[in-house]
């Protein structure tokens, strides 16, 4: 009874969450006279929205752009904040300690407070308006990335760490021939989460990203809000077309990796 | 053994150099940059101007400054708790919904996962006073819902509301922690005669309270640096200003506005640095609390 009464609790959430999915993707499909009518099955059917917006702006481009830096910032992260990792977890030296109080102290830095003087450094050497400083500061690994997987490593047998190191093997073949393989299911949770933070960003887009062909998609989606939403054109159906078509990778990304996205959360607090 | 300790510690700042080079060249170096920048007028375009603390008094008799602290400061207030409030009682629930958690675990989740520029556009229209769906709702009550998007006094609320869609990352770091809870203590406390409630209070709260107390911490650094669904409603491209008077301008959008819109660095690194300012200060009496009521004992952390 009691059980009951839970599932049916949870149900209703359930259904309140799904809802605005359900609403955008139905709302994409209706035609200018119906986008706001709320109906759950679009009535009449317009599945021309797409065409037409996919016509209006270059969608494919920023998609395009999307999954290159997508996938830049999420390789160059997972290696660097790796080869971190493995350092601070593998090998005894001199300062370690404070070093790694340190990386967790940046975790806690507000973003905000390095967003100019970052910006001027990249003004400074000529790449400000390009989409390397989308991807690369991840190469030199992200504190949070680096205590996650440092976890991972500690949690590795130490002892065939130390027989290979009998062994002679070099520091480097222990990272890339053990230490990465044994940790892959580590590598995924930071692999997919900063792809999903990559195509969901939206500030470093705004900073700086000028031309609309080198736009990701979140910028292109706020180029199509601004052009069709609220102050311009009106065109709804197309604003939710674009962004059911930005939203859509990420529910599958989600759907195919979900235990890492959890393990990923659940492991934001072990400290 | 030496010679082996100082191999290995060569090995250990080998692949700790990504990270010590990443720290110097985007955070430290910057920091310090900053800081110097916040004592200059600069606009790129001529050499940085030192101006001693003037964009300091500069921020402090800003009235847009005012404006952004009070609405962040607002925003804040309601979002956090309601947040961890909502996340507790949703992590409870799938507590005991047995097998089947796994799929409400997926459904919560997914909200996370859109971008929030999408979220912008979708909300738009849900919380839309006249024909959205949220006000459709309420109707149905006999409620006659605010114009969440266009009156000032509901903006924020509106943008609560609207965060509150996204607690399912919250909702799973809470079951987590709520299934690490030793199951005697509840049985212990059944034994007693305890309801539900004082379980709750006796039994779940000290068990999680590391946990709630990690995600108050960490949700309160991101709330006051809340920029990017609101900036997607009620700034753009066209206008610097929002439409719907300043409700929705929080602390970080008048930074970037200063930063990226009217091209005043210094300025702006002086606002970056009293944001800093702030946080820590924020933070500092959050830790200070901390000691007082969170208990560690129960968990493995």
């Amino acid at each position: 009874m009691k059980r009951a009464l839970v599932l049916l609790g949870l149900l209703l959430v359930a259904v309140a969450f799904v809802y605005p999915f359900w609403w955008l993707v139905s709302a994409s499909l209706k035609d200018r006279a119906h986008v706001f009518d709320n109906a759950l099955l679009p009535a009449p059917f317009s599945p021309g929205n797409y065409v037409e917006v996919w016509r209006a702006v270059p969608l494919l481009t920023w998609i395009g752009n999307s999954v290159v830096v997508g996938l830049a910032a999420a390789v160059a992260v997972t290696l660097s904040s790796a080869a971190v990792a493995f350092g601070f977890a593998l090998f005894r030296f001199r300062g370690r300690g404070p070093l790694f109080g340190l990386v967790l102290a940046t975790m806690m830095l507000p973003a905000a407070v390095t967003m100019v003087p970052v910006y001027l450094e990249w003004h400074a050497i000529g790449l400000a308006t390009t989409q390397v400083p989308l991807w690369a500061q991840n190469l030199f690994g992200s504190a949070f990335y680096v205590f996650l997987l440092r976890q991972f490593f500690l949690g590795l047998p130490s002892e065939v760490f130390d027989a290979a190191k009998v062994d002679g093997a070099s520091p480097w073949r222990l990272f890339t021939g053990m230490a990465l393989p044994l940790a892959r299911p580590g590598l995924v949770v930071v692999f997919v989460f900063e792809l999903k933070n990559a195509w969901t960003d939206l500030v470093k887009p705004l900073i700086y990203l000028r031309e609309a062909q080198l736009y990701t998609l979140p910028r292109g989606l706020k180029a199509v809000l601004d052009r069709f939403g609220e102050g311009g054109e009106a065109q709804w159906e197309l604003v939710l077309a674009a962004s059911t078509v930005a939203t859509v990778p990420m529910v599958l990304l989600f759907l195919v990796a979900q235990r890492y996205f959890v393990r990923g959360t659940v492991t934001q607090h072990v400290e | 053994m030496a010679s082996v300790s100082r191999r290995e510690s060569r090995a250990g700042w080998l692949f700790l150099l990504p990270w010590i080079i990443g720290f110097l060249a985007f955070t430290a170096g910057p920091m310090l940059f900053s800081l110097w920048l916040s004592l200059t007028h600069y606009d790129m375009l001529k050499p940085p101007r030192f101006v001693g603390l003037e964009n300091y008094r500069e921020a402090v008799r800003d009235e847009r400054v005012a404006t952004a602290l009070w609405n962040t400061a607002f925003y804040t207030v309601l979002h956090v708790p309601s947040q961890i409030v909502l996340a507790l009682a949703l992590a409870s629930l799938m507590r005991r919904a047995g097998r089947a958690a796994g799929f409400f675990r997926t459904v919560l989740y997914l909200p996370v996962m859109t971008p929030p520029v999408a979220l912008a556009a979708m909300f738009l229209l849900l919380l839309n006073g006249q024909n959205g769906a949220i006000n459709e709702f309420l109707g149905w009550f006999g409620f006659t819902g605010p114009n969440w998007t266009t009156d000032p006094a509901w903006v924020k609320p509106g943008l609560v509301l609207m965060s509150l869609w996204t607690v399912g990352s919250t909702a799973v770091l809470y079951l987590a922690a709520l299934t690490r809870v030793p199951l005697e203590r509840y049985e212990a406390a059944r034994l007693d005669g305890a309801s539900p409630w004082r379980q709750f209070w006796h039994v779940t709260l000290p068990g999680i309270s590391g946990t709630v107390y990690f995600t108050v911490v960490v949700n309160t650094i991101a709330s006051l640096q809340v920029f990017t669904e609101a900036y997607a409603m009620f700034f753009g491209a066209r206008d610097q200003q929002s439409k719907e008077g300043d409700a929705a301008l929080f602390y970080v959008i008048h930074l970037f506005q200063e930063a990226f819109g009217s091209l005043r660095m210094g300025y702006a690194s002086a606002l970056a640095w009293g944001l800093f300012v702030v946080i820590a200060a924020v933070t500092a009496v959050q830790v200070r609390l901390s000691r007082r009521y969170v208990h560690y004992e129960g968990e493995r952390s």
